[in-house]
């Protein structure tokens, strides 16, 4: 049975699914429960999480398993790492990714490491979940997309949902995989809903979704800018115009087949992140196709992307600095030679 | 550990007593109409309320100059106002206005004014003590007397920044004076859970230096424990931990329904215990200032309060030209 739920919904079942089948699934991080030792508080009244998504856990696996950890990320994280080799299978709620430089240390040397440093011994099946994105008016220290920075740890996966029926089958995987996986939950995106099949069910990580097909321009998009591509897409197709938008789902592993395989069919390629261009995931994949798909280009690669700075606070400063479809229709439209007709 | 029972002995000049009510009622009046705003949905994103602790950041900044210097936190409108900012520019800022004190680029959580040594409010827990320390080292190594005071909540004490950057402060005898907010909440977590040491003064111990604990709803407390620490960080003597014990009237942010706080400790809070009204008591027991002078502060308060409103509204945004400057290399 499939019905509508939102992300954060998506999100939640998929922690519950994982919780009641295997007891070794804990959950730890800042006010995942909330209300520590408050006796007047019913755990249904409890937090559940910053903006809610973990609300209803506490109440179904009490206080062992869902655990408020103080304002000490690299304490818990580090944790997380050891009691995942050692054992447990815990999810860690990083609450905010912009918090990373609070415990970088604890995924970049530790976990990440463990099982190439110590010779295949270890095994660190942790999932770290955390907040990303821009658009909620949170400023620059609560909006940031660092993606591309796991990315760049070898021994992490990374996974970035654009949907529910997404979240949900690929926060299970992550939970079921034994590497560390960090899962970017955009928080524009808690309040979206879309059909999410009920019961368990894991999509692999490491395999990119078509979300459109198209044969005049390949958008590989990743997270909410998925839908701006979409969003592009119907504009575009009334100009009879077909892009082909590409969700590539998991950051690492890649799905290069994918991309390079639709690139071969319409020979160009836009990449759309909303992160700093920089170092980025759009950099990484339009050198990919560079390196591996030159033969099948015939224009520049393009990326839309945040401008290089930090994102700013004020309303219609935060408005154009993240990608806009009305960008990815002018970027496809130059790209194939055609006037933009207004 | 010191625990300061009495402040009875406090003695304000009159000009002083005036500028410590004057300031506290300025917090308590900007943050009521900030809430009121957000509530009406005419502001933006994570706002964090500091009604209710006015004594701490008025107790402390009442011994600061505008070349000491001040590192505050996410709930950082408090700090602002007690350390001197422009209401105007405060308001503007979390409008997101070009007026605004970072031309609205940084909005509630990152208001700054270096000009008066507010170094800016934080969005990250436990992102103030090490930077405390960095400007009592220029104080010290310029050697002027300047102290640096880095205001932290109970939640923040349990970062590893605090113990990095209190040792820090104590093996290089800076000018820090570390004031704890200790409103026994970290978002919904409770002080008692999350703290393994039952006084947050009680590390001090740790890390030999001298700590205090006092009312942090008690001004004069406040006002006392702060002139001795700043005292002996203006002397070169190293740093001090206060501890004050208050409370926040609002929830963790705007929009919390604060559900494990209990009712009689919020009612008790916004009576009894309140520190505006206990200060003002105060004030006129001690004749220090008249009903009419205390009632005057209140009126031009407000009115100070309804122009930041008034001039943030029309204000305009920041121009799309805004977005690439102030940064190293845009692309
Ligand atoms: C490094 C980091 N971790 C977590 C958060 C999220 N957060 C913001 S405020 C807060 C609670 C802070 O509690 P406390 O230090 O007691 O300050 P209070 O809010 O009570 O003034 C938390 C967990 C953050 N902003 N930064
Ligand atoms: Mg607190």
């Amino acid at each position: 049975m499939t019905r509508k739920l939102s992300m954060s919904g998506a999100i939640n079942e998929a922690m519950k699914l994982a919780m009641r089948k295997d007891e070794n699934v804990i959950l730890m991080g800042e006010d995942v429960a909330g209300g520590a030792q408050v006796d007047h508080l019913q755990d249904e009244d409890a937090w559940g999480g910053v903006l809610g998504v973990t609300k209803g856990l506490v109440q179904e696996f009490g206080r062992e398993r869902i655990l408020d950890t103080p304002i000490t990320e690299a304490g818990y994280m580090g944790a997380a790492m050891a009691a995942a080799s050692t054992g447990l299978r815990p999810i860690a709620e990083l609450m905010f990714n912009d918090f990373i430089g609070s415990c970088l240390d604890e995924v970049l040397n530790q976990g990440a490491k463990f099982r190439y440093m110590f010779g295949g011994k270890a095994q660190v099946p942790v999932t770290i979940r955390t907040m990303h994105g821009a658009g909620f008016r949170a400023a620059a220290q609560h909006s940031q997309s660092l993606y591309a920075l796991f990315t760049a740890i070898p021994g992490v996966k990374v996974v970035v949902p654009s949907t529910p029926y997404e979240a949900k089958g690929l926060l299970l995987a992550a939970i079921e995989d034994n590497d560390p996986v960090i899962f970017f939950e955009d928080k524009t995106l808690y309040n979206m809903t879309g059909d999410v099949p009920e019961g368990y069910y894991t999509i692999p990580i490491g395999k990119a979704d078509i979300k459109r097909e198209g044969s005049d321009v390949t958008v590989v998009a990743i997270g909410k800018q998925v839908h701006t591509a979409l969003e592009a897409a119907e504009q575009l197709s009334q100009k009879g115009i077909e892009i082909e938008v590409v969700d590539p789902r998991s950051l690492s592993p890649l799905d290069e087949e994918a991309i390079l395989s639709s690139v071969e069919k319409t020979n160009r390629l836009i990449v759309i992140d909303e992160a700093n261009p920089r170092c980025s995931i759009a950099t990484d994949i339009a050198a990919l196709v560079a390196d591996k798909g030159f033969d099948h280009l015939d224009a520049p690669v393009k990326r839309i992307t945040a401008p290089h700075t930090p994102v700013p606070f004020s309303p219609p400063l935060e408005d154009i600095y993240l990608p806009k479809a009305e960008r990815v229709v002018k970027v496809v439209s130059e790209l194939l030679g055609t006037p933009l007709e207004v | 550990m010191k625990a300061l029972e009495s402040s009875k002995d406090v003695a304000l000049t009159k000009e002083k007593a005036q500028w410590m009510y004057q300031r506290m009622v300025e917090i308590r009046n900007f943050e009521d109409r900030v809430h009121e705003l957000f509530a009406k949905g005419i502001l933006p994103g994570f706002v964090h309320l500091y009604a209710g602790e006015e004594a701490v950041a008025v107790g402390v900044c009442a011994h600061l100059n505008d070349k000491d210097s001040i590192t505050s936190t996410h709930r950082g409108h408090g700090h602002c106002i007690a350390k001197g900012c422009d209401l105007d520019g405060m308001m503007a800022e979390i409008y997101g206005k070009v007026t605004g004190l970072c031309k609205g680029k940084g909005g509630s959580m990152h208001i700054a004014d270096f000009d008066i040594g507010m170094l800016g409010a934080n969005g990250i827990v436990g992102g103030g003590f090490p930077l405390a320390c960095g400007s009592a080292l220029t104080a010290k190594y310029k050697k002027t007397d300047n102290v640096s005071v880095c205001f932290f909540g109970d939640g923040a004490q349990n970062h590893g920044t605090f113990h990095e950057g209190i040792n820090l402060a104590a093996i290089w005898k800076l000018p820090v004076v570390f004031v704890a907010e200790n409103n026994g909440y970290a978002e919904a977590t409770p002080f008692s859970y999350a703290s393994s040491c039952k006084s947050i003064v009680d590390r001090a111990i740790a890390y030999n230096i001298p700590g205090i604990k006092v009312d942090g709803k008690d001004v004069l407390a406040v006002y006392q424990a702060a002139e001795e620490a700043v005292q002996r960080a203006r002397r070169g003597e190293g740093p001090t931990l206060i501890e004050c014990v208050t409370y926040r009237n609002y929830g963790h942010f705007e929009g919390d329904a604060q559900t494990y706080k209990g009712d009689q400790e919020k009612a008790e809070h916004k009576q009894e215990k309140d520190a505006i009204l206990l200060f003002r008591k105060h004030l006129l027991n001690e004749q220090l200032l008249a009903e009419s002078e205390v009632v005057a502060i209140e009126k031009s308060v407000e009115a100070a309060v309804d122009q930041a409103v008034k001039f943030s509204e029309e204000s305009p945004y920041p121009n799309a030209s805004e977005l690439l400057t102030d940064v190293y290399v845009s692309y």
